[in-house]
C-alpha cells in the first residue's frame, strides 16, 4: 500500500502544468496539441527558394525523381483552388512542403509525417500566376525537392 | 467561432484514408478592399489530426493555401470505429476541434 503511495507522489510530482491540465480534463489533448504547435514565422515569410531552405535550417535540396506530383493540374483555371497532390517514394521520409516560386510568400505548407502515415498528401493552395510549385521533402534530415511548372490562367491573390 | 468540418475517415484495406473540408476565409493578406485598404492576412497556421489520441499529421500552413481548405491523406490501421479527431488554430488565435469515426 505504502508503495503504491510512493510511486503516484514521484508521478505526480513529475508532471508538468499542462499534463495537470490534461488529467483534470480541462484542456482536451487535441487542443493542447494545436497550442504546443509552433508556426515557422521565418520560412513563411521568405521569397526565395534558397531563403526559405534557410529557414527551414537545411541546405541545397537535391533534385529527386521520386518525389510525384498527383491530381495536379498542367493549366488550372481558377488560381485561387489549384489542386496539388504529392507523393515521396523516398525512405525515411519526415515532411512534405509545399512552395510556388511567384507568389508573394514561396511557403504555403508544410506537412509533418509521423511513422505510419503515407508519404502522400493532397490539398488545394492559391497562386497568383503561372509558376513553378516546388514539392519539397525531408527524408532522413536531408532535403529532396520536385518542380511543376503550373499555368494559371486568372491569379487567386490579387483583388 | 468557426463552422464544423467536413471530415470523411473510411478504411481501406489495411489503411485508413482522412479527407477534411474545413470552413476558413483563409483571407490572404494581399488583397485590398473597396476604400484600397489591405485586407489583413487571417488564416489557419496550425493543423494537427489524430487517430485515438495519436497524431497521424501535422501540419504548417500560411496564406496560400485555398479558402476553405481541403485536405487528404492516408495512414496505416485505423477500424470502424476508431475515433478520428482534427483540431485547427489560426493566426487570430481563433481555434476549432471536430471528430468523427472511422467509417
Amino acid at each position: 500500500m505504502d508503495e503504491m503511495r510512493r510511486r503516484l507522489i514521484q508521478s505526480g510530482g513529475g508532471m508538468t502544468l499542462l499534463g495537470l491540465l490534461l488529467a483534470a480534463g480541462w484542456i482536451k489533448p487535441e487542443e493542447a496539441q494545436a497550442q504546443a504547435q509552433t508556426w515557422n514565422k521565418a520560412a513563411f515569410d521568405t521569397h526565395s527558394l534558397s531563403d526559405t531552405m534557410k529557414a527551414l535550417g537545411g541546405g541545397d535540396p537535391a533534385q529527386s525523381k521520386d518525389i510525384v506530383f498527383f491530381q495536379t493540374p498542367e493549366i488550372a483555371e481558377n488560381g485561387a483552388v489549384v489542386p496539388i497532390g504529392v507523393t515521396s517514394n523516398i525512405p525515411k521520409t519526415e515532411s512534405i512542403a509545399i512552395l510556388i516560386e511567384k507568389n508573394p510568400n514561396l511557403l504555403a505548407a508544410v506537412f509533418d509525417i509521423p511513422t505510419g502515415t503515407e508519404t502522400s498528401i493532397s490539398t488545394r493552395v492559391k497562386m497568383a500566376q503561372s509558376s513553378n510549385v516546388y514539392a519539397l521533402v525531408k527524408a532522413d534530415g536531408k532535403y529532396y525537392v520536385a518542380a511543376k511548372d503550373i499555368k494559371v490562367t486568372l491569379g487567386g491573390c490579387g483583388g | 467561432m468557426a463552422d464544423p468540418m467536413k471530415i470523411r475517415a473510411t478504411t481501406l484495406g489495411d489503411s485508413t484514408e482522412v479527407k477534411v473540408l474545413m470552413s476558413h476565409e483563409m483571407e490572404s493578406g494581399q488583397r485590398k478592399d473597396a476604400q484600397g485598404q489591405t485586407i489583413p492576412a487571417w488564416f489557419i497556421q496550425n493543423v494537427i489530426v489524430t487517430w485515438n489520441g495519436r497524431t497521424v499529421l501535422s501540419a504548417q500552413w500560411g496564406t496560400a493555401v485555398s479558402k476553405n481548405p481541403f485536405l487528404s491523406f492516408k495512414f496505416k490501421g485505423g477500424a470502424k470505429g476508431d475515433r478520428i479527431a482534427i483540431s485547427w488554430m489560426d493566426n487570430r488565435g481563433d481555434k476549432r476541434s471536430d471528430e468523427t469515426v472511422i467509417a
